[in-house]
């Protein structure tokens, strides 16, 4: 700094003081890169550790749910010791880790190179590992598609509730209110024994699932779409106000064409948080139905279910009931975890 | 200015928007945003519209587009009147807005190219993807933007830009008119010239009629050709511009340009400012008579009796005062 | 010495896509009884400088370098305890939105109470009575009910009245308002711009106006600093900055608003948009706007010069003035006769 009240020189090039061109102003005024909304958030979130690693052990445990059963040499329903004509073998009934039955055994000293039981079998001689990775299949399926009904019964309901305000909303939101004020464990319950019974699902493509998780799907329906539409009808009203809506009003949008296009991707966020928040617990109450044996139909498992069976031989046998134990926390936890991260890479209020 | 300056492209008649507002249960009260205001807007010409917050400025541009349904009154536009659900289609495809707020206006998950092409979507105003293409881009060359925008996202762009953009939204239907709802306030004052002259490039190149909403005054006496002023859902004086500068002959108007800060100091020193008493009611408890009364230096008993008419004092003059003529 | 002295002030904030810096190399000094505005566009770094004054920051910002100095007593590093004497007490500040400042859930009256209490030794009652006193200056109707409301009884304009009496409870040496009159309507930011200029002739405090709004500074201030981008470009009296703007950039704002001399006249804007923050230019900020940028703008900061007896420019354009006029020689320029 200095003052030019004497007169100074300095050093500057001869041509300091020519006229600078366009190009040269462009030069430094050029646009940052582009980059949207969800690239950034991705990046947070890739940021985010504990997110990451839960979202590779996510992708690791669905991955291996769906490609094991379909590689490993035992089937989960498989009961070792049964050969058609021949008396049951008892000696594959509940055995240890890394043992193998009687005739498997007479089979490798024969030379033939069996894979080992990792887990042992359970009561009936059934491999107790593929058991574990099938109950997990069902559970991560169960929970998914449940979150999915809830996603899309409570999306609708809830845009619908704020989008159109007055009467609607105000019908909709009581309806919302007294299905909350049910006491949810009760009539699932319920719900599942009455349609457990009352379902007929045979020969129909159901059959296999059974009529218990079809029925576990429209619990879920019926009840926990209410807290998703109450969470997307919040969103939509302060949406609702925004000037881009009134701007697609002023040019004469329809309704749907407003909801689809501006007022739903604008909570899109939320939407996948919630669901993403969701999915553990349904987990979660597929897990307890199944462990007071109204989940799925033996001889399918699911972790739940698998954990309920492990309480017959808990005191010589804990690890049956800690092997799913494990693995329903690890699912649950990792999930829960992936969804906080989403939440913080994705929701705008808190990044603000 | 057009030469077919008098021919009458908007008339709005006894216009009346109330709001119910709830005070608890089974409660309400009907919020008078805009109470009776007539005027009309010629062809080509640009009306500002002044007052301060919660004088129903905006509400009358709302209403006009039909974004409430207005509770009382006639929108004419062009000689046929908006009352039915073809009319307002059609007049979706000549009337137009501009918003305040250059970020809530406009949607962060769409591309400029799909904000400005809403519009022609929504009025399948298209046949090919590549006449969509090709009228986006034309748009986007209107407002001094080109292709390398187009494919971005609305929060890249700074305020003056994003308002170019939804300028550039306004313009896709090929309107006659455009309510520009404060659409400078919100920008720099470098950047609101910028904005300001755009318009004026816009109107003569595309013949646009405006209605120009805002509370900054000097803004408005630029861009204006007339000049309406409102206080508290009413209109209280509507005159050329100059002429409404010049000889102000509400006790309101007069007020709210002499309040205005100069940006010149020596005139800022020399202004002799009206200083109003106390804070402008709340539309709820509107005053009885002439809203202005409760501030006005000039009140009588009679202006709490009765709402002053809305009168031609001069030629093209309107002013709604019981007292015009002794104070003017 | 002067009340106030802020020396080549550096404040970054410390974002996930880089380091901005909001104010970066400020120097001004502000007298006692002063009225000094600071002008500059959204970004310029104007808030950020009072912020930085009074060591308010949000957490992501920093003070980098430089110095703050009241009364010769530096400020910035200077211990907490120092600090909260000085915030309230010597130093007070006033926001753009009053609400934010007021907590709604206590009364006006507590609020007043619990501030003058906090930096004197009055007790309750005589605290009260100075909250009353306070309303009563700052034209408050009805002061004695308005004590016991809420915030959200009172209008916009009663708000920042309030916030005013709060500020100058404790007859500060210096008010810092932030924009005051910018979330006002034109007829009530008349009544608060008047009530302010009342108040500093009968308080005889300095007052440092930040805004945007070139009409306030025309009415209000004395002296005037120009900013854009985190740096001042220009300084000097009112008069001065309006009738002979020296820097580039202020030129370009007095052509860019409207006022009675271009009425009717086509306004010429000021082209471009706004610098990135996290991009900034080696050369001068403005240099990518400006229509007479020249190569020198791009690559050099240019210095400060004098242009009058208190008008302070930094613009490559006068150098190159002064140069042509024969006052300073470029060695090694070209033939500046």
């Amino acid at each position: 700094m200095f003052s030019a009240n004497k007169p100074f020189s300095m050093h500057l090039d001869p041509n300091a003081f020519l006229p600078a061109t366009e190009e040269d102003k462009q030069y430094i005024s050029r646009m940052r890169p582009s980059s949207t909304f969800f690239k950034d958030g991705c990046k947070r979130l890739l940021k985010n550790k504990v997110a990451t690693i839960s979202l590779i052990l996510i992708l690791l445990i669905t991955l291996s749910s769906i490609v094991l059963p379909m590689v490993w040499p035992y089937s989960y329903d498989a009961m070792l010791g049964v050969r058609p004509g021949k008396p049951v073998d008892a000696s594959y009934n509940n055995l240890a880790p890394f043992t193998w039955g009687k005739t498997e055994l007479k089979r490798m000293e024969e030379g033939e190179k069996l894979f080992p039981h990792i887990f042992g079998t359970d009561a009936h001689g059934r491999d107790y590992f593929i058991r574990v990775v099938y109950g997990t299949r069902i559970s991560l399926a169960v929970g998914f598609f449940a979150s999915i009904i809830v996603l899309i019964i409570g999306m609708t309901i809830g845009a619908i509730a704020g989008y159109c305000g007055g009467r609607v909303d105000i019908i909709i939101m009581r309806i919302v209110d007294m299905i909350y004020s049910l006491p949810d464990m009760l009539v699932i319950i319920l719900l599942s024994v009455v349609l457990g019974k009352t379902l007929n699902v045979e020969n129909t493509i159901f059959e296999k699932i059974g009529a218990n998780i079809i029925s576990m799907f429209i619990v879920f329906g019926l009840l926990y779409w209410v807290s998703m539409a109450r969470l997307i009808r919040g969103q939509i009203l302060s949406l609702r106000e925004q000037e881009y809506v009134l701007s697609a009003q002023a040019t004469g949008a329809k309704g749907s064409w407003i909801i689809r296009k501006h007022l739903l991707p604008n909570c899109i966020s939320v939407i996948i948080i919630s669901t993403a928040l969701q999915i553990p617990n349904a987990i979660f109450t597929e897990s307890f139905l199944s462990f007071l044996g109204l989940g799925v139909n033996a001889p399918m498992p699911s972790l739940g279910s698998l954990a309920s069976d492990a309480l017959n031989g808990i005191t010589s046998y804990t690890y049956r009931l800690v092997i799913p134990a494990i693995v329903i926390c690890l699912i649950v936890l990792s999930l829960n975890l992936f969804g906080d991260g989403l939440r913080d890479a994705f929701d705008p209020k808190l990044n603000a | 200015m057009s030469e077919r300056q008098n021919d009458t492209l908007l008339e709005v008649k006894g216009l009346k928007q109330y709001f119910n507002i709830n005070l608890g249960f089974f409660r309400s009260k009907p919020l008078k945003a805009v109470d009776d205001v007539s005027f009309s807007i010629r062809r080509g010409e640009t009306l500002g519209l002044v007052g301060e917050s919660g004088c129903g400025k905006t509400t009358v541009g709302r209403s006009i587009l039909h974004l409430y349904q207005p509770t009382a009154g006639q929108v004419i536009y062009d000689g046929k009147e908006i009352n039915s659900k073809e009319s307002l289609k059609e007049f979706r495809k000549k009337a137009t807005m501009v918003f305040q707020d250059p970020y809530s206006s406009l949607n962060p998950r769409m591309t400029v190219s799909d904000i400005v092409a809403e519009p022609l979507d929504v009025h399948h105003l298209y046949s090919t993807k590549q006449e969509r293409n090709d009228r986006v881009l034309e748009l986007l060359g209107y407002v001094g933007l080109n292709s390398e925008h187009a494919s971005r996202y609305a929060h890249e762009f700074s305020g003056g830009q994003r308002q170019r953009i939804g300028i550039a939204r306004a313009l896709a239907v090929n309107p006659e008119f455009i309510v520009c709802d404060e659409p400078v306030s919100a920008l720099d004052v470098s950047i609101q010239a910028q904005v300001i002259n755009m318009f004026d490039d816009l109107q003569d190149k595309l013949g646009l009629t405006y209605l120009f909403i805002a509370h900054d005054l000097l803004v408005v006496r630029h861009i204006s050709d007339r000049i309406a002023v409102m206080y508290l859902g009413k209109m209280v004086e509507l005159a050329d511009a100059e002429e409404i500068y010049s000889h102000p002959l509400h006790p309101y108007s007069q007020s709210l340009l002499s309040a205005v800060p100069l940006p010149d100091p020596k005139a800022a020193r020399a202004n002799k400012r009206i200083v109003l008493n106390g804070d402008i009611p709340s539309p709820l408890n509107a005053p009885s008579g002439c809203p202005f009364r409760t501030r006005c230096p000039h009140a009588t008993e009679a202006c709490a009796q009765s709402m002053p008419p809305f009168e031609e004092v001069d030629k093209g003059h309107f002013v709604a005062c019981h007292r015009v003529r002794e104070i003017g | 010495m002067a009340l106030l002295e802020v020396k080549d002030l550096h404040t970054s904030f410390f974002t996930d896509a880089g380091e901005v810096k909001a104010v970066d190399g400020v120097s001004f000094e502000l007298d006692r009884g002063k009225v000094l505005g600071i002008v500059g566009e959204s970004g310029s770094g104007k808030s950020v400088t009072a912020y930085s004054i009074m060591q308010i920051l949000a957490p992501t910002g920093k003070i980098v370098g430089g110095s703050v100095k009241l009364d010769g007593t530096e400020l910035v590093g200077a211990d907490e305890n120092i600090l909260r004497k000085v915030r309230g007490n010597r130093i007070s500040i006033i926001f753009q939105d009053p609400m934010t400042s007021l907590n709604p859930t206590y009364t006006i009256g507590h609020q007043l109470v619990e501030a003058i209490r906090l930096h004197t030794d009055r007790n309750r009652k005589q605290a009260w009575d100075r909250a009353l006193e306070m309303l009563q200056l700052v034209n408050v109707n009805e002061p004695r009910r308005r004590l016991k409301q809420y915030p959200f009884e009172l209008s916009g304009g009663m708000r920042q009245r309030v916030m005013i009496a709060m500020a100058l409870a404790c007859e500060p040496d210096i008010l810092i308002a932030d924009e005051p009159t910018t979330a006002l309507d034109v007829t009530i930011q008349a009544q608060i711009l008047e009530l302010m200029q009342d108040l500093q002739k009968k308080l005889g405090m300095a007052i440092i106006m930040i805004t945007h709004d070139l009409g306030v500074v025309a009415q209000l201030c004395d002296e005037v600093i120009v900013m854009y981008a985190g740096s001042i470009c220009e300084r000097g009296t009112a008069d001065e900055i309006f009738y002979t703007p020296a820097h580039e950039y202020t030129k370009g704002l007095m052509r860019s608003i409207p006022r009675d001399e271009n009425n009717g006249q086509r306004l010429q804007p000021i082209t471009g948009t706004p610098i990135d923050l996290l991009n900034m230019p080696k050369g001068c900020p403005f240099a990518p706007r400006c229509d007479h940028a020249m190569k020198v703008c791009l690559t050099e900061r240019a210095p400060r010069m004098q242009v009058g007896e208190a008008h302070f420019s930094s613009c490559w354009m006068n150098v190159k003035d002064a140069a042509d006029r024969g006052e300073i020689t470029v060695e090694g320029g070209q033939d500046h006769v």
